[in-house]
């Protein structure tokens, strides 16, 4: 998709005027942070598994190669095949060869951000392959022509309201006047519709939670059971996986998968965890005929040994989006790419380019509750600072901005001209705002006042008064 | 081997700053990777003797709104299936894996239900399927394909019935990773079920039955061999 | 009898301004555990607002000032979160990659401490002598939360000041919206956070709220001000210090 991110303050502030959007926000908001706090308390060894995951994540960036190696291995002795892609190109043109060899038609897909990223949907459209979106959040999205707003729950942006409008214009076979109140009778339109689809689909295409180099396996969580319905049904499964997703064994494995679920969804475990390994066996009597495992890196290896490498361990919980109180109140479209919140604040950069994202890693108070439950424990913040010093040894920052610190530096390293300063600033704004004890306006900060008060200085700066009362107490001394 | 392969692992080894893994390192990834050790178990289960997993798994499975009903032994499984079915006012109608651990079930106390043994079609309803283990740590049931389990039973039907014994309750998952390895190579599919199917997609509302089954129902054999 | 510790005051940029009167109240706070407290001259800003912006050197300069002009002292003590956190987590990361001012930034950042927490795990003071009539919500602030582990030392020792009710908000770790810069370079989504802080502290129905942090407290006072809402908003050392009766509440006028 082409990136809006350049123009994150336009659509944040679209986001902020968007009744339904700030509705669906406010139930996200507190939603999943008290369901993960209620999985947490239940498990005593919640934050030990993390130094565990940590640990195994770490260990498996530091010997990438190996792992990658040995997955390989174990795929093609599994009868599957591996596909390695540089770049988006390369993986849109490798999965359309393989539609194509398969005189695929039509396509079934489980939810994949590598997916959102390498734009496949669009690719496979314009090349005459139809793709179906069977995560029901991501249905509802691609139905509407929109981008998922989540990387877990692509459709937390609309309310249900805006659901049934879509299926009334979309599923155009069933009466239009029929009631499209619940969820629950949504669902099961959703559900009878795509069953159809899953039915007819020639290729299957899913993401990967995790690709276990021991076995060759592929893994996908989902709590629909739309990605199993994905892969055993059509002739092939392909999976979509960037090449940071391999980890060593199905122990290590368990371990990651404990934190997935309970960080994302505050579940104990998703419905539906299912471990793919090669295409089905001479005796098996459903299954995929073929099992392609495409590995991207678009920018991955580049981020080893550098500045973001943590970024490799992330899981995509999205435990970050739903603790963040940013992208609670914008939601993830106003980020303008595929990935959003904190994580999309640091990854978005080093995928489309600091000149395009550089909005993204400044739109944040450093509030820190996304590092604070990051399963991996990333750095968020400190790599979204770091994205700044970028931005400001490229000057990216506006001029207005840098002189204004540069000034503040100035002074501050001049603590006898700082003392006159804000003790002049005490006075006069003191002064100024004794009546009212606030200002409702003030010259050049409208940022500020626009919104709120402004409270008056007590008019008598700390130092001034300290040094004062030093004076004082010497006399009486 | 391809030039994109040959450059991923180039640009991989030189930003780790360096060639392949040196032997040392290399032997040292082998072993961590063949001895595939297990990393921090839970106590919640593992702490408990078999019968309190049966418990825990029993308490597990149900808060995620999988209904249990137990028998003593497999002759009781053919009623406590009608039962169910009766009570759901479902068809007594089942698409049934043919596995041997369902084949020795006494199906004939129960003539009324009529069982198709084979891979489920999109026209079954209800469907009836043994399963490999299940985890009590979160009452999660872990079933493999094969030639007598095809995986679309698993998710096809709209109602999911398992018959499962005491003794295929395990710890955690790697418990259950240790049998499969026992009994041999990795499977197509290893399907590991917490409950029947659901989303929040909706405004967060949950709601069961997306695409895959909306009950999820197991008939347990208390099976003395623990 | 120990030898009484010299406490160095931060007093920070923001008090130093807007509101002496925590300064005063974090010094009385001090002296009255028994701290022997001074005032350096040499004192602006902490560097933060520089170091946020991505501008290390500028960040770098001024710590150098800081690290040179504190490190005399047993402690050095701040009456906010934010510039304690730069101080105490921060500036050992900025000297990493310089050796030698790496050692005198972490020997100051272990000396240094936000003022609550000094009080309660340094000085092991588990209640003052205070009285305010009124029912308090408190306002984590972040950085004070989650850099320095400020949580439960406010509610223990407000607990004990006669008088006092103590009623917590909805979400009270949920950050304010102030964010140093963010709230004039994102005004849009800065004013939303704070309204939606605005509206949990009016649920609480609480008279006066309090924090440990001048960003905040100017942002939630602007904010309920400009709402009309008439909730009391104050530092959290003015009332542990017993000082309410002399100062009007943050952003009201002096009516003496």
């Amino acid at each position: 998709m082409e990136p809006t991110s350049h123009a994150f303050k336009a659509n944040a502030h679209r986001a902020l005027g968007d009744a339904n959007l700030q509705r669906a926000m406010t139930m996200m908001r507190t939603g999943f942070p008290e369901k993960r706090a209620q999985a947490i308390a239940r498990l005593p060894e919640f934050e030990a598994l993390r130094d565990e995951g940590i640990a195994i994540k770490n260990h498996v960036i530091a010997h990438l190669d190996f792992y990658l190696e040995r997955f390989e291995q174990n795929v093609v002795a599994n009868g599957g095949k591996v596909h390695w892609c540089r770049t988006a190109q390369e993986a849109r043109e490798t999965v359309l060869a393989l539609c194509r060899a398969l005189d695929a038609k039509t396509v079934t897909k489980g939810k994949s951000m590598v997916g959102e990223e390498i734009a496949i949907n669009d690719f496979l459209e314009k090349n005459g392959i139809t793709p179906v979106e069977t995560d029901l959040g991501e249905y509802i999205v691609q139905i509407r022509h929109e981008p998922p707003s989540h990387i877990i729950a692509p459709a937390v942006h609309l309310v249900k309201e805006q659901v049934a409008d879509s299926f009334r214009a979309t599923h155009t076979h069933l009466p239009h006047d029929r009631v499209l109140e619940e969820p629950r009778v949504m669902t099961d339109e959703a559900r009878s519709v795509l069953r159809q689809k899953f039915l007819a689909a020639d290729v299957g295409i899913t993401g990967a939670n995790f690709l276990i180099a021991e076995t060759g396996s592929s893994i996908i969580v989902t709590n629909e059971g739309n990605g199993d319905l994905t892969q055993i049904l059509p002739k092939a499964h392909i999976v979509l996986a960037s090449l940071e997703k391999v980890v060593p064994t199905l122990e290590d494995a368990s371990t990651m998968l404990r934190l997935l679920a309970r960080s994302a969804t505050g579940q104990e475990f998703s419905t539906y965890t299912t471990v793919s390994t090669g295409p089905r066996r001479a005796t098996d009597t459903d299954g995929p005929g073929e099992y392609h495992v495409v590995i991207l890196d678009n920018g991955r290896s580049a981020l080893l040994g550098g500045e973001f490498q943590d970024m490799l361990r992330c899981i995509r919980c999205a435990a970050c989006l739903n603790h963040c109180p940013v992208y609670g109140a914008i939601g993830g479209h106003a980020y303008g790419w595929v990935y959003s919140g904190p994580m999309g604040a640091v990854l978005t950069p080093t995928l489309i380019g600091i000149e395009e994202a550089g909005n993204l890693p400044n739109a944040s108070t450093f509030c820190g509750r996304c590092e604070s439950v990051c399963p991996m424990r990333i750095p968020l913040p400190k790599m979204m600072r770091q994205w700044r010093e970028r931005e400001f040894s490229k000057r990216l920052s506006p001029a207005t901005q840098r002189w204004g610190l540069a000034l503040w530096a100035f002074a501050a390293q001049r603590p006898a001209l700082y003392r006159q300063v804000s003790a002049l600033a005490a006075r006069v704004l003191g002064f100024f705002g004794a009546g009212r004890g606030r200002f409702r306006a003030l010259p050049l900060a409208g940022g500020w006042t626009d919104m709120r008060d402004m409270p008056a200085p007590e008019g008598k700066s700390f130092m001034t008064l300290w040094a004062e009362r030093q004076r004082k107490t010497r006399r009486v001394s | 081997m391809s030039e994109a392969r040959d450059q991923i692992f180039g640009d991989i080894r030189a930003r780790l700053g360096r060639g392949r893994l040196d032997p040392a390192a290399n032997a040292a990834a082998e072993e961590r990777l063949n001895a595939h050790r297990r990393n921090l178990v839970p106590a919640r289960a593992a702490s408990l003797d078999h019968a309190g997993q049966v418990a825990l798994f029993i308490a597990e499975a149900q808060a995620v709104d999988t209904t249990i009903a137990r028998v003593a032994n497999a002759g009781d499984v053919p009623g406590a299936v009608a039962d169910f079915l009766s009570s759901q006012n479902l068809p007594a109608r089942l698409v049934m894996t043919p596995d041997p651990k369902l084949d020795a079930i006494p199906w004939d106390a129960r003539p009324m239900l009529e069982l198709r043994r084979g891979r489920a079609e999109d026209s079954d309803a209800a469907g009836i399927t043994g399963a490999f283990a299940a985890i009590a740590e979160t009452g999660t049931l872990m079933l493999i394909s094969g030639e007598q389990t095809p995986t679309r039973n698993n998710f096809l039907p709209d109602t999911h019935i398992v018959v499962l014994r005491a003794s295929e309750v395990v710890a955690c998952y790697e418990d259950g990773w240790d049998r499969l390895r026992t009994a041999g190579a990795m499977p197509r599919t290893v399907n590991f079920i917490t409950g029947p199917s659901r989303t929040g997609d909706i405004e967060q509302r949950l709601v069961l039955g997306a695409h895959g089954p909306r009950r999820l129902h197991i008939v347990l054999i208390d099976d003395a061999g623990g | 009898m120990a030898e009484p510790f010299r406490v160095a005051l931060f007093v920070t940029c923001l008090v130093d301004l807007f509101r002496p009167s925590v300064g005063f109240a974090a010094v009385k706070l001090l002296e009255d555990a028994g701290c022997i407290v001074e005032v350096p001259e040499a004192q602006s800003c902490c560097g933060q607002p520089g170091y946020n912006s991505g501008d290390r050197a500028d960040a770098k300069a001024i710590a150098r000032q800081v690290i040179a002009t504190f490190s005399p002292y047993d402690y050095v003590v701040v009456p906010s979160g934010s510039c304690g956190g730069m101080i105490k987590t921060h500036y050992p990361a900025l000297f990493a990659d310089e050796p030698a001012m790496a050692e005198p930034a972490k020997a100051l950042a272990a000396r240094t401490y936000e003022l609550i927490s000094f009080l309660a795990d340094v000085l092991k003071r588990d209640q003052v002598t205070a009285r305010y009539a009124g029912t308090v919500t408190y306002h984590d602030a972040c950085s004070g939360l989650r850099e320095l582990g400020v949580k439960e030392q406010p509610r223990r020792l407000l607990r004990s000041v006669a008088g006092l009710t103590l009623k917590e908000m909805t979400t009270p770790e949920v950050c304010c919206g102030f964010g140093g810069t963010f709230c004039v370079k994102y005004p849009e989504i800065s004013d939303k956070m704070v309204s939606d802080k605005a509206a949990d502290i009016a649920s609480t129905g609480a008279d006066t709220l309090l924090c440990g942090d001048m960003g905040c407290l100017l942002n939630m006072a602007g904010k309920l001000a400009r709402l009309g809402k008439p909730i009391a908003v104050r530092h959290v050392a003015e009332v542990l210090a017993d000082m309410t009766e002399a100062t009007p509440p943050i952003g009201m006028p002096d009516k003496s």
